[in-house]
């Protein structure tokens, strides 16, 4: 394989509804790091039925270019239409990296396309960055349950994919100035190879929280224990303007639902202040939130694991703790 | 009907421990079981079974004491069991995985693929897919719900963030399931006793007519160039205070931060 024909980083835009997701932005985000890097352009695949409308917003996150292929058969997520749709962008302009975002989209999508292309993936990446010497793509993921880190790369086959998982990637600011351009791009489907038929898309979770957008994240785990533990966890995260989240152990208890669970196979969150009260601080968990920028920590076991990753430490009961700091709190923010 | 199931023996991830003084996992003593989704895959299959009378094999590819796992499908009601093993196997990445298994496949009879979604040791959720692709079948990956309606038509219901869509389709297919969508079934007092009556067979990777190329390491696009324990950042600092002093410290941090 001649590697000098694969150039330019690729992104998968997912969009849903017609609305791109924050995964895109975080991934053209990323990718115009990783392009800088090569000397190489940022591409974003942005296709689905009447999508053109917010096609240049990838631009200012970082795009050079946004293919679009906007197409009746694409106008919902099925394997094959999306399969052939980016397979034929690929095959046509040879990108040495395409990023996904993995998501129930993306993980569905991205093997079956490494699979036509005969590539390697790699799935749920935390960390990607260029080789100095060899420029190949290093990707990180968490094996073995988030005990262990590895780094994989792909160094004899083109395309390099990964998928990434939402929230991992921070997103750059926008710059609505930034030049880049929009094109359009026609795929010839094989429409015989439809062979499994949508009847129907059922949206299930309404009123639902993303966690991973919120700027305050009040956490909560088993040491909070019951519903009414949680009232006053969402007191206090009303007053501060935060929004309630939960380790895994209170989402297995029934208590919270796993749209706000944070961890390895809950959310990944990054706010600005996260209070992890009663929580102990499992890898699974600390895998989910120990980027975020400030981390204050409330537990009454002074050895929990959750103070290694802690801003500020707090040894005490929490019981007494949310309450009296939420109504000076209230007072403090008027 | 004839149903082939994938299966696959992992360690349970939650018995894996990090030894603190040496940073590498502790493996001794961790329990090797069947993959949560795998098994949710292969009620699936028992299920249709039960209803429509299907012939079930289920086929894993790993080390020969992943024999285990298939008397456990034994005992729970599949029919015929494949232990796909050998050398030549060994360090597959997803794609080399997924070739072996659908080159495994290529040798039996079969009218649908049941798989897990993923496994609790990788968590990629490819080696379904993929397989799919290199049979040129369809794939449903995230599968809840699968009916038949005991002619042609499969309806399959396939779970997302937002919440789910209903696929149809007719012909083969494989379906990447969840453990959660399933309550499997226990092995039987009769299935346990005939689980070890019954014959497991071996196959080695000649059974496969494919060039080593392209199987185990060989066959593997990815390379996995260093593994590590992760450094956790520096600890800040840790208070041992009632609460009135706590909520100070908490409010002089946000502070500090300009939350408030
Ligand atoms: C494959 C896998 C994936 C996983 N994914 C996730 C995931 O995505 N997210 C996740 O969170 N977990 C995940 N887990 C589970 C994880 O290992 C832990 O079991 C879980 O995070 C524990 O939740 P917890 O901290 O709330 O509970 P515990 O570990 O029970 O901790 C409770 C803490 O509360 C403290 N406490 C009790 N009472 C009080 C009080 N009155 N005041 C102050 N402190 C108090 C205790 O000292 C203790 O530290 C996963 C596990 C596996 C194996």
């Amino acid at each position: 394989m001649d590697k000098s024909q694969y150039k330019d980083v690729y992104v998968f835009a997912e969009q849903r509804d017609g609305a791109i997701q924050s995964v895109a932005y975080e991934l053209v985000s990323k990718a115009r790091v990783l392009a800088d890097t090569l000397g190489e352009k940022v591409v974003a695949i942005l296709a689905g039925s009447g999508i053109k409308k917010d096609a240049k917003s990838l631009i200012a996150y970082g795009a050079d270019t946004v293919l679009a292929i906007d197409d009746a058969n694409l106008k919902e997520y099925v394997t094959e239409q999306y399969t052939q749709a980016v397979y034929s962008v690929i095959t046509k302009f040879n990108p040495s990296i395409v990023l996904f975002g993995a998501t129930t989209i993306g993980r569905d999508l991205a093997p079956r396309l490494a699979a036509r292309l005969g590539t390697g993936l790699t799935a749920d990446c935390t960390k990607l960055e260029i080789s100095e010497d060899t420029k190949e793509l290093q990707m990180t993921r968490p094996a073995f349950g988030g005990n262990l880190m590895a780094t994989i790369m792909c160094p004899n086959h083109r395309p390099q994919m990964s998928t990434v998982r939402p929230g991992v990637m921070p997103k750059a600011d926008p710059d609505a100035n930034r030049k880049g351009e929009v094109v359009d791009f026609k795929v010839d489907f094989d429409e015989a190879k439809f062979a499994v038929k949508l009847v129907k898309t059922v949206k299930e979770k309404k009123n639902t929280v993303d966690i991973a957008s919120a700027k305050i994240l009040v956490s909560g785990g088993r040491g909070v224990g019951c519903k009414e533990g949680f009232e006053k966890l969402q007191a206090l995260a009303t007053v501060i303007g935060g929004e309630v989240s939960s380790s895994r152990a209170m989402v297995d208890a029934g208590i919270m639902p796993h749209d706000r669970q944070v961890g390895q196979t809950g959310k990944t969150v990054r706010p600005a202040v996260y209070f992890a009260l009663g929580i102990s601080g499992a890898i699974q968990h600390l895998a989910g939130m120990e980027e975020s920028e400030t981390i204050i920590a409330v537990n009454k076991d002074k050895f929990a694991p959750i103070f290694s990753v802690a801003d500020l430490g707090i040894v005490c009961d929490l019981n007494k703790v949310v309450p009296l700091l939420t109504e000076r709190l209230k007072k403090e923010i008027k | 009907m004839k149903i082939l199931v994938c299966i696959k023996q992992v360690p349970d991830t939650t018995e894996i421990k990090i030894d603190p003084v040496t940073k590498t996992l502790v493996r001794d003593g961790v329990p090797a079981i069947m993959n949560p989704d795998d098994k949710g895959g292969l009620e699936f299959a028992l299920q249709l079974k039960d209803k429509f009378g299907a012939e079930v094999t289920v086929i894993t590819m790993g080390l020969p004491q992943a024999d285990l796992i298939l008397r456990e499908a034994f005992a729970m009601g599949a029919d015929k069991a494949i232990l796909l093993t050998d050398r030549k196997l060994g360090g597959a990445d997803t794609l080399a995985t997924s070739k072996a298994l659908a080159c495994a496949a290529k040798q039996l009879e079969w009218d649908l693929i049941i798989a897990g979604r993923q496994a609790i040791d990788g968590d990629t959720a490819q080696v379904g897919p993929e397989m799919a692709e290199h049979l040129g079948i369809p794939q449903i990956s995230y599968v809840a719900g699968l009916e038949y309606d005991g002619k042609k038509k499969f309806t399959v219901k396939k779970e997302n963030e937002d919440g789910y869509q209903i696929l149809e389709f007719e012909g083969k297919a494989l379906l990447t399931c969840l453990a959660s969508a399933v309550k499997p079934r226990y092995m039987s007092v009769s299935g346990i006793v005939d689980a070890y009556d019954k014959e497991v067979e071996i196959w080695g990777a000649d059974k496969l007519q494919v060039e080593d190329t392209q199987l185990g390491l060989k066959g593997s696009p990815t390379k996995v160039v260093k593994s590590f324990t992760k450094e956790l950042k520096q600890p800040g600092e840790i208070h041992e205070v009632d609460a009135e002093e706590a909520v100070e410290l908490i409010v002089a941090k946000l502070k500090e931060k300009h939350i408030i």
